[in-house]
């Protein structure tokens, strides 16, 4: 029995930060105080709260230490492990209290989050299986296999109201039911973690924290639908996830939860893993299946569906990581657990990747039908630098944006169509009056330019010409003719392209021209850039009342474009002027602005 | 995506024609292996020169075709090699918000190489790439292993410095 435990997150996020060498510092130092017998090592998963790493959490007192650095180690080995005081000025600010440390649930971070499919992220030490098992892990296999026939346990799911996690939001139970029905030598589970949408992470987040809950929803997919064999195909750019994974197939060999005859039951199971190589469109479930193929990652037509022709000819079910993510607690818990949160049509929770312009970035889950203000303000803890919110972006490249005026609307996916939106896999990026929405909107279509496979026409095409008319109204040279052209290839791009990449590629396009068409017109009729994003449209320009002639800008300038003498007001030569913003952060009286 | 191709003449040594041969022979027969060779023959050599996508193609008894139309189709595939400190910046949606393009335009000028490009002593080599998914950290820049978060532009000189030598 150890005394203590410190729980170390060893996310990529916090990795990134040093906490691999936060880790091996407190092993060395436990071990020169000669406690290694009473105090216990762990790496975690995801804690959420991205923000504040590297974070350490000691328990029995639950301490949060947060930005925690290599140096801080021997202080909190000294202090706390040893002396049992704890180091208040690293604990996270809103835990301090003046009697005892405020549990982590009680702060505003993880208050009004509901931890379903994270749940063992952050707790567990992903590379033990013992610790999974600790926590009802492989019990809800168990009880497929030994209680319950496939049709009830696809039933059970039916009943959940799950819908798939990816973006599309498919009736999990109805995917599975279509599988089953269809018979065949073969058939395959597919797990699809090729999280290609840039600033999202929720997927890899649950990989790398709880690997083992995914090959335990993966099974009993397998034994609900008749499949035999599972393939889970990630993204190269995922190396600890992957690690994870490695580790947890090989342990649930060895303990006979993966393999042959799992409990008994003479039911087979083998999982493998294929590992992408960077292409968004291998999201796309007929295109990921092509490439577990071996071949480039073109999207096939539907139907035939997976559910009838899919990985190598044979029946296939997809489900995203998410998705599998809720099934052992839902499968555990009952339909009836899992259908009690939520909205009437969208049940259980979502986990959001929260980033971009906003105090708490990291990862939330929240019950279905928490308003965005709710997420944004109480949840991420605002805007810093006292800006003011713009908006949301959620789907990433195939999504939309929630303007102000739409920030109270509860989340779900059948609400966040309704306003053009779409729920996406859960990346939720948020923008301040800073960000251009035009930009924005290029910033998206250079992203479907760069990733369309070039099988159809629709999208190869349709994408460079969007881009191309973005590009001539954020360099100054739009008519207001465009903005109507701009949408009408839009939905044309939308209604003819094979895939969901091109079907769904004009919506920030759409989005942007519907919330924000004031700056598509700024940009347009008096060719300013309303954010002071777009160089093209700007001017940067020095006030001669506030200059004080210190000379900081003309010497930080790359290009030599500001003259000047001391104690002067500076000039800038708009001739030479690269625009790249230097002066501004230089100046120390707010002197130099850009218009 | 289109990819540039190197045009330095190819060479290896031994150990590294043994270590291809390897997985070339462990995987031969099963098509759908072909990713996976290509991913380790480019951690071979650190990118997929011509040769090596011809002996792979022989190896696996797959057209040549296949073998190049793979290596085309995804971003991880090189053409060309990189350099010694391979730099990439993250330009996923989080990091653009705040401004890694900043990060990237400061690196180009300070480098003299555009993305995609090499340094001409083969020092640097530099990718903007999507989303590495520190998110919590951006904006982002990578350099061989280490990460840098929370950067500004004005922090670009200084980080190049540490690898002058």
């Amino acid at each position: 029995m150890y005394r203590s435990h410190v729980l170390v997150c060893g996310g990529t996020g916090c990795t990134s930060s040093n906490s691999p060498k936060i880790i091996e510092t407190f092993e060395a130092q436990i071990k020169e105080k000669g406690l290694e017998d009473e105090v216990k090592v762990i790496r975690t998963g995801c804690f959420g709260l991205c923000a504040l790493g590297p974070v350490v959490v000691v328990y029995p007192e639950g301490c949060f230490y947060s930005e925690v650095k290599v140096e801080d180690v021997p202080e909190i080995v000294e202090e706390h492990l040893l002396k049992g005081r704890i180091v208040q000025r690293l604990l996270y600010d809103e835990t301090k209290s003046t009697e005892e440390v405020k549990p982590l649930k009680e702060t505003d971070f993880y208050k009004k989050q509901k931890r379903v499919a994270l749940r063992n992220c952050g707790v567990i030490n992903p590379e033990d299986i013992n610790e999974y098992i600790a926590y009802d892990g492989y019990q809800a296999l168990a009880k497929c296999l030994t209680e319950l026939k496939p049709e009830e346990v696809i039933q059970i799911v039916k009943d959940s109201g799950l819908r798939g996690r990816g973006g599309g939001g498919f009736p999990t139970g109805l995917k599975w039911s279509f599988t089953a029905a269809n018979k065949a030598d073969q058939k395959y589970v597919v797990c699809n973690a090729d999280e290609g949408d840039p600033g999202a992470f929720m997927d890899r987040s649950v990989l790398e924290g709880d690997p083992h809950c995914i090959i335990e929803a993966m099974t009993i997919c397998g034994y609900a639908t008749g499949a035999t064999e599972g393939y889970i195909y990630v993204r190269a750019e995922y190396p600890i996830a992957v690690k994870r994974l490695e580790i947890a197939i090989a342990q649930a060999k060895e303990l006979g939860l993966l393999g042959k005859d799992i409990f008994g039951s003479g039911f087979d199971f083998d999982l493998h893993i294929k590992l992408g190589a960077g292409a968004f469109v291998c999201g796309e479930e007929t295109a990921l299946m092509t490439s577990i193929e071996g071949n480039r990652g073109e999207p096939r037509p539907r139907p035939p569906y997976p559910a009838v022709k899919g990985l190598f000819g044979k029946p296939t079910t997809e489900n995203n990581v998410e998705t599998f993510a809720n099934i052992p607690t839902i499968i555990r818990e009952g339909a009836a657990y899992f259908a009690s949160m939520g909205t009437e049509k969208s049940k259980g929770t979502k986990v959001f990747a929260l980033g971009g312009k906003i105090k708490n970035t990291g990862l939330v889950e929240i019950p279905m039908g928490t308003t965005l203000r709710e997420i944004i303000e109480e949840i991420g803890g605002g805007i810093p630098n006292g800006k003011k919110f713009k908006a949301a972006q959620t789907g990433g490249p195939s999504g939309g944006c929630i303007p102000m005026s739409l920030i109270d609307t509860p989340i779900d996916y059948d609400n966040l169509t309704a306003i053009g939106c779409m729920m996406g896999s859960g990346g939720l990026i948020v923008m301040d009056e800073d960000n251009c929405m035009v930009d924005i909107a290029k910033f998206f279509l250079n992203f479907t330019v760069d990733e369309s496979c070039g099988k159809c026409t629709p999208c190869r095409v349709g994408t460079r010409r969007l881009l191309e008319m973005l590009d001539k109204i954020t360099s100054g040279n739009g008519t207001l003719e465009d903005l109507d052209k701009l949408e009408e290839l839009c939905y044309y791009i939308k209604e003819n392209s094979l895939c969901g990449l091109g079907q769904t590629a004009p919506n920030p396009v759409l989005a942007t021209l519907k919330f924000f068409r004031d700056e598509y017109v700024a940009h347009v009729v008096d060719k300013k850039c309303p954010a002071g994003v777009c160089k093209d449209l700007l001017q940067y320009k020095i006030i001669a009342d506030k200059c004080k002639g210190c000379t900081a800008c003309a010497r930080k300038c790359p290009v030599g474009a500001i003259s000047g003498t001391v104690k002067n007001p500076h000039t800038i030569d708009t001739s030479k002027c690269i625009k790249c913003g230097a002066c501004i952060e230089t100046c120390k009286f707010g002197a130099i602005v850009k218009e | 995506m289109l990819k540039k191709i190197s045009k330095i003449p190819f060479s290896d040594t031994p150990e590294q024609a043994a270590k291809l041969d390897a997985i070339i022979a462990e995987c031969a027969g099963d098509a759908s292996q072909l990713m996976h060779v290509m991913q380790v023959a480019q951690d071979i050599y650190g990118y997929l020169p011509f040769e090596v996508q011809r002996k792979i193609a022989d190896g696996m008894n797959v057209p040549l075709e296949k073998v190049y139309g793979v290596a085309t189709f995804y971003a991880q595939f090189a053409l060309s090699p990189k350099g010694k400190y391979a730099i990439s910046v993250c330009l996923g949606t989080a990091c653009y918000v705040k401004g890694s393009q900043g990060v990237l335009d400061e690196l180009c000028a300070q480098l003299g190489i555009g993305p995609e490009e090499c340094t001409e002593d083969g020092k640097f080599s530099l990718t903007a790439c999507r989303c590495i998914g520190a998110c919590g950290l951006a904006p982002v820049m990578v350099v061989n292993d280490d990460v840098y978060g929370k950067i500004t532009a004005s922090d670009v000189k200084g980080i190049l410095a540490k690898y002058a030598e």
